[in-house]
């Protein structure tokens, strides 16, 4: 194995200390210490963020927006505060402009149901690409078949990169929304996502980012990509499930209809009018998912004390020490070899199926993930049924890479 | 770890890489497609039944180790049966799946007892059954493609 040193620091704090602030890494599975490389699917939380949400309900446990009472209002502070943190994350321009929802799912469903049903009709094109997540497929799907619009899907090359010629064919006067993968969760590609917000504009269309994987290791900046909506999930950016964000331009939410109908999400209900309520209340009806927002904020300030710079730069150095690691290997093929790529690095192996590699490697206490990491259309394009998917964290170490190593030599030793 | 040893034992591994009966069979009177959403397992079995036999069988499709050598140790059991025999095969390798330490007809299963060293590791369970949950569809005659999830 080589022998290539990682200086494993996060700025300027070591790996070592990061990993004391998570509590869950230091356990052990099947006998031997956790290699979490899992962290596509979910990050683990640090124990501010555990700490904040059980903060919530031993002490200030209430509901928000509603109550004279000092509870309520110190919960509404937090709450708000933490949209506050959420847009100071993503640079984006007003705090009006971030929704908060289940995920990054519900996002790009509100935008398909919202944006897309008022402004789609037949003859109308939406464009996302063939290496998008299931939840940025099947949402624009369904408004299609509703609206009478087209789905196109940019093709991608064989090392999984977008073929932005393809794309540029695709735009014309037609096209109405283009809905794009920031970071891709399987190949891991980084998609030039500004560049492609500016073609999409000059024909005049909106564009969506999917950030859920971008969000968790690269320094985003809504207001430099210009993109129109953006959307990220909190338990990938070391948050609490059930809370996501979508970032909309001001001008563009006012515009569009709310997504549901509820309280919160009003200024005044009579039988006969509803008035709703401003951003971004008028598309956050009923009573919010409170300690995950507050969660989300204090898991946010945690990444901002690290530095997102420093953190997409260690990562970094894991991931091609890895792809190194794996390259070498007989019979190994990695899916997805971008020049510009983050987060994860994809396998296969010819004697051994996916789903055999995550068994032994389990059996070895490495956690990844095998399937189709809900990129279906993407397993085809590489006619493959499934990879092997191993995601990093700033938290991860070399020596978690080397136990990912060992433990897929096992897999050639027991399946030759 | 006994417990990979256990499951990935070498008689399953040698179903997996020269599986049995890995072929269309044509003509054929059943045929029935198997998925597992989950992992992407997907298996199509024939099968050619004459006077309530089974004359022949195969399959096709891709899948996992456990998934593969299952359905190949499927057709291996299954070729020659009475249809009306099946069922209680179905059942005993289902019992052995799912009910660990349940007392077991071994002249049953024969081959088929390589496949217990699944039962510790629950979550491959349903490679191991897909075959079978397609083979018993099939002899069923449902319509519906079988999915494990
Ligand atoms: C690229 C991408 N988009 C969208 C999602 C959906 O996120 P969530 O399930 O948190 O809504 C995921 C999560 O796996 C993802 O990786």
């Amino acid at each position: 194995m080589s022998q290539q040193h990682i200086k494993e620091y996060v700025g300027d704090k070591s790996v070592e200390e990061i990993r004391k602030d998570f509590p869950i890494l230091s356990q052990k599975v099947n006998g031997k210490p956790l290699v979490y490389l899992d962290n596509g699917a979910t990050t683990q939380k640090p124990l501010t963020v555990i700490n904040a949400i059980s903060d919530y309900y031993k002490e200030y446990n209430s509901n928000i927006h509603r109550g004279v009472h000092a509870l309520s209002q110190f919960a509404t502070d937090k709450y708000e505060e933490s949209r506050g943190k959420v847009r100071a994350f993503i640079n984006a321009g007003a705090e009006e402009e971030i929704i908060f929802v289940r995920g990054t799912t519900e996002a790009i469903n509100l935008v398909a149901e919202s944006y897309g049903r008022s402004n789609l009709s037949s003859g109308d094109d939406v464009i996302i690409s063939t290496m998008e997540h299931h939840s940025n497929i099947v949402p624009w799907q369904m408004i299609c078949d509703n609206t009478g619009a087209t789905l196109k899907v940019i093709p991608i090359d064989d090392n999984g990169v977008l073929m932005l010629d393809e794309y540029e064919r695709m735009l014309s006067s037609n096209t109405k929304i283009v809905s794009i993968v920031h970071q891709s969760n399987t190949l891991g590609t980084i998609n030039p996502v500004k560049m492609m917000t500016e073609m999409a504009h000059d024909k005049g269309a909106v564009v969506l980012v999917d950030g859920a994987q971008s969000a968790p290791h690269l320094a985003v900046d809504v207001q430099e990509i210009g993109c129109d909506f953006f959307a990220f999930s909190g338990h990938k950016v070391c948050g609490p499930t059930g809370v996501g964000i979508l970032y909309g331009k001001k001008d563009i939410l006012e515009n569009m209809k709310p997504y549901q109908g509820g309280g919160d999400m009003i200024r005044s209900v009579s039988f006969e009018h509803t008035s709703y309520n401003d951003l971004p209340y008028k598309f956050e009806a009923g009573t919010p998912n409170i300690a995950g927002g507050i969660g989300l904020g204090v898991a946010l300030d945690y990444l901002v004390s690290l530095g997102m710079s420093n953190i997409a730069a260690y990562e970094k150095e894991l991931l091609l020490y890895a792809r190194q690691q794996l390259t070498g290997m007989s019979g190994l093929r990695i899916i997805g070899n971008a020049e510009q790529f983050g987060g994860v690095v994809s396998f296969v192996m010819e004697s051994a199926h996916p789903h055999d590699i995550g068994t032994i490697l389990d059996t070895e206490g490495v956690a990844i993930r095998t399937g189709h990491h809900c990129t279906q259309p993407l397993m085809d394009r590489f006619d493959i049924p499934a990879t092997a998917r191993a995601s990093v964290s700033f938290y991860n170490t070399k020596s978690d890479i080397d136990a990912l190593i060992v433990a897929v030599d096992r897999v050639s030793e027991l399946f030759g | 770890m006994s417990g990979l040893n256990d499951l990935y034992q070498e008689i399953l591994l040698e179903h997996n890489s020269k599986p049995r009966n890995f072929r269309v069979v044509e003509p054929h009177t059943h045929y029935k497609e198997g998925f597992n959403p989950l992992c992407g397992d997907r298996i199509l079995l024939y099968m050619d039944v004459k006077d309530d036999v089974v004359v022949d069988i195969g399959f096709q499709g891709s899948g996992c180790a456990i998934s593969r050598a299952s359905t190949s140790m499927l057709t291996e059991t299954i070729m020659g049966q009475k249809i009306e025999d099946i069922n209680q095969v179905f059942e005993e390798v289902h019992k052995m799946l799912t009910e660990p330490g349940a007392e077991l007809d071994v002249n049953l299963l024969g081959d088929l007892e390589m496949l217990s060293g699944v039962t510790d590791f629950p979550v491959r369970i349903k490679c191991a059954m897909l075959s079978w949950h397609t083979l018993k569809s099939l002899i069923d005659n449902s319509s519906e493609p079988v999915s494990t999830e």
